[in-house]
């Protein structure tokens, strides 16, 4: 075992493994440092940064963000500064002007100062936080989407914008996105989720919809279950 | 081709290949640079091939299409050995008048011939030329002096013997000693010093080690690195080879945008010559060190430039940056050691190996040594590349070397560091250019862009333009850069439409700092400065555009009008390239324009010999 790391932040001395980050080392503190595209499950990304904090390491002050910068001794390290300040509202006004309705948003906006956004709101809904094409990549395993375009054009798309050809349906995108930008709907046995349709398989003995055919076709084939698995739901199986 | 398996081989081939030059035979230099190549030189060689063989004059005359010679503003350009009578404009059908006059007969032919603006005095030789000889040319010199395809030229000019140099005489650290020495630092833009870059590599644990040559060259004017990897691609190799062996790595690669057609193919030919003469590949020059240099091409990326999103363009992956906590000099591409350099900044090497760091030293300022080559473009006489000592004043580069500003104008900032560069003003026009003046005052030498702009330049239309640019070529992946850049362009615009608010130079200050603290690479961090340096040295046009709703630069249409004078005297050459046909009036009678017609093009202004329209 390597040995453990001492850093201070906001005047605090906190232990940490090494290869941990600024942002888990503070949280396993209880301070506080708002993120929107950190998500314990996925690699850090470092895109939305909200969570930048001022670091001094050998007499050299800058800004990192803490998701992804990971602890090293003789750290310093302050979240509340006016620098660190200034960036937080400028992010927070940038996504407000891409969504400017969501209760999420709307809560960082109250806690970093901001009222309202300075700028015209240009509706996407989508704040492009990553963090549903990383889930459907690192832990569905599937990459049914991804990045289309770049700079301000950037979206989170289907292989050219068509059917969702590898998605199986299974919804983590959709119940990851902090912001509910992604659409999930199911109704008459089927479930449609990226402008595509999937069928649901029914439970064989109460005749309830258990979950799309091809996440489960899914399962069966990368965990070798027998073909009858999936034929009655958890509630129906003895 | 047979494979050099020793140093003195190296040499011994170098010595036979000069042996069986003669030096006094003519020889046509034809520049044949991406530059002079668009003016239609490929013609001009293709008759005098035709020429020189038609009258057999094989044996007397030799022709070279050489790599950019950087007197762009003047191509076709030719230059005629052994003397070096320079002959610029060259027509295309000039070949058989300039065999029979110049080469056969020794007359000169003075339509060719350059005509110093001010004095108005005819040069003949290449070595009087101002723009030529107030410059100090060390990594530019060969361009003229070889043909980039062939490997012999390169050889017979001493290439590859600094490689030969290392090789034999100099242990890996020695070589890496004698950079540091040099205090050679980055060419891209970082000048970071390249020494430690390649001690770090050295240093890192792993298997396999890279060095990269990246040659993705983005800057909106700048062509420095186009026309070394072109027009002296095995310098690049040497220099690469030379670090290569500096650090322990058996791989290389050249990342090159695919925009540089003449490049990769004049890299790739060089990689296949240098792998037959056993100069890559295994075992080279007989030592235990093998090496050899694979070509990526970019698909044109802007941030691809930026180092970690050039790893993952190698890899197969989308061009995005990540966060360079952690060294590319511990984990680059595919996660090895890596050393990535510019490829001016290989250039240097083969140099300072040959030379010698304290003859590198002597060059120079105290914190940049060596020179430094810019593209000098935009509003000014002689647009090309220049390779200066770094250390250089603004003033020299632009009126010593650059001739000064076309049609008398004014001077007003020139802008350096390419699109996220800063705008330098007419007060600092006595900077000493090198990597920490430059700094201060908010610029930055970034590759070595300079562009020139004279009092027609709106510097409000500037800052947006490279705002943009940099708009476009984010790549989209963190919020402040993408969707900072687009509301600070935004804001812009609105301000060059006359609908700028009172609050708004505030804003894009604050949002400028906001963006350079919180983005997560480089281009997102440098974005604002063209804003911030503009509104620093600039501020009263902005506040005219806003408050007056003017443009004093009489650029941003909005806020603009032409009319007619009374110096009009009625010659109705105005009226034909109006458009919107907004001009009227008879002849020898004052013509006016329809304000309600009028779409602000300019195109009467341009053609006004009395200077009777105004633009306010």
């Amino acid at each position: 075992m390597s040995e453990t790391i001492t850093i201070t932040i906001n005047g605090r001395e906190i232990k940490a493994e090494p290869g941990t980050t600024i942002l888990r080392a503070a949280q396993s503190a209880n301070i506080y440092i708002p993120t929107l595209c950190d998500n314990d499950e996925l690699t850090p990304w470092g895109s939305c940064r909200l969570c930048m904090v001022e670091i001094t390491q050998k007499q050299r002050t800058r800004m990192v963000a803490s998701c992804i910068y990971e602890v090293a001794d003789g750290i310093t390290v302050q979240t509340e500064t006016p620098r660190v300040s200034n960036v937080r509202k400028l992010v927070i006004e940038l996504m407000l002007a891409r969504n400017p309705y969501h209760a999420k948003l709307k809560e960082l906006a109250a806690y970093v100062g901001v009222a309202k956004s300075r700028f015209d709101v240009d509706l996407k809904e989508c704040i492009l936080c990553g963090e549903c094409v990383r889930v459907c990549r690192e832990v569905v395993g599937v990459s049914a989407i991804g990045y289309k375009g770049r700079g301000n054009e950037r979206v989170v798309a289907t292989p050219f914008e068509g059917p969702a050809v590898d998605c199986i349906a299974c919804g983590s995108c959709s119940y990851i996105c902090p912001v509910d930008a992604i659409p999930l709907k199911e109704e008459n046995g089927i479930r449609t989720i990226w402008n595509t349709e999937f069928a649901m398989q029914k439970c064989k003995k109460c005749g309830r919809d258990m979950a799309p055919i091809k996440q489960l076709e899914y399962f069966q084939k990368n965990y070798n279950l027998p073909d009858n698995h999936f034929d009655t739901c958890i509630h129906c199986r003895t | 081709m047979e494979k050099i398996t020793s140093p003195e081989q190296l040499k011994a081939l170098q010595e036979s290949i000069v042996a069986k030059r003669d030096p006094d035979k003519a020889c046509v230099t034809v520049c044949a640079g991406t530059g002079c190549l668009a003016y239609g030189t490929q013609k001009l060689i293709d008759n005098f091939k035709k020429e020189i063989k038609d009258k057999k004059l094989e044996d007397t005359v030799s022709l070279r299409s050489s790599g950019c010679h950087g007197f762009c503003e003047r191509g076709p350009i030719v230059v005629n050995y052994p003397d070096k009578t320079f002959y610029q404009r060259v027509g295309l059908d000039d070949a058989a008048e300039i065999l029979e006059k110049t080469v056969a007969n020794g007359e000169v032919i003075d339509r060719l011939l350059y005509e110093e603006p001010v004095t108005g005095e005819k040069i003949t030789l290449e070595t009087d030329v101002p723009f030529y000889n107030k410059q100090m040319r060390l990594l530019l010199a060969q361009n003229p002096e070889i043909d980039p395809v062939n490997v012999d030229d390169y050889l017979a000019v001493g290439g590859y013997q600094a490689l030969g140099k290392a090789l034999s005489a100099m242990k890996p650290e020695g070589v890496i000693q004698e950079v540091i020495d040099a205090n050679l630092r980055g060419r891209g833009g970082g000048g970071f010093p390249a020494g430690w870059k390649w001690d770090a590599t050295r240093k890192a644990e792993g298997d396999i080690k890279y060095v990269i040559c990246n040659a993705d060259e983005g800057d909106p004017g700048a062509y420095m690195d186009r026309s070394l990897l072109e027009g002296n691609p095995h310098s690049i190799l040497e220099g690469m080879l030379i670090g290569a062996y500096a650090i322990g790595s058996s791989q290389g690669y050249i990342y090159v945008r695919n925009e540089y057609p003449l490049a990769v193919t004049n890299a790739t030919l060089a990689i296949e010559n240098a792998r037959k003469l056993g100069l890559l590949g295994d075992n080279i020059l007989g030592s235990t060190f093998s090496f050899d240099v694979k070509i990526v091409r970019g698909g044109g990326a802007f941030v691809c430039g930026e180092s970690s999103a050039l790893f993952a363009s190698i890899e197969g992956r989308s061009g995005e940056p990540r966060a360079k906590y952690v060294h590319a000099t511990d984990k680059g591409l595919y996660d090895k050691p890596t050393c990535l350099n510019n490829v001016e900044t290989w250039a240097n090497v083969p140099l300072i190996i040959n030379k010698g760091a304290a003859w590198y030293q002597s060059i120079g300022t105290e914190g940049s040594k060596g020179t430094k080559i810019f593209a000098l473009v935009g509003k000014i006489n002689n647009t090309g590349l220049v390779e200066v000592p770094m250390g250089t004043t603004l003033k020299e580069i632009i009126y010593d070397i650059g001739g000064g500003i076309p049609d008398g104008r004014e001077f007003k900032a020139v802008q350096t560091g390419g699109p996220s560069g800063g705008c330098i003003p007419k007060e600092y026009l006595d900077t000493r250019v090198d990597f920490d003046e430059l700094t201060k005052l908010g610029s930055m030498m970034g590759s070595g862009g300079m562009i020139v702009m004279d009092d027609r330049n709106c510097m409000v239309d500037v800052a947006l333009f490279f705002l943009r640019f940099l708009e476009e070529e984010s790549c989209g992946k963190c919020t402040p850069c993408r969707e900072g850049v687009h509301q600070m362009r935004i804001i812009l615009e609105r301000i060059t439409k006359g609908k700028g608010k009172e609050e708004d130079i505030d804003t894009l200050q604050w949002m400028g700092e906001a963006i350079a603290d919180g983005s997560l690479c480089a281009l997102g961090r440098s974005a604002p400065a063209p804003v911030l340096s503009t509104i620093r040295y600039f501020r009263e046009e902005y506040e005219a555009h806003i408050r007056d709703k003017k443009c004093p630069a009489g650029v941003c249409k909005a806020l603009i009008t032409y009319t007619i004078n009374a110096d009009c005297t009625g010659c109705r050459l105005c009226v034909k390239p109006c458009p919107t046909q907004a001009i009227t009036g008879e002849k020898k009678q004052l013509h006016t324009i329809d304000q309600d017609k009028c779409i602000q093009c300019g195109a009467c202004y341009e053609i006004c010999k009395d200077a009777a329209i105004i633009v306010a």
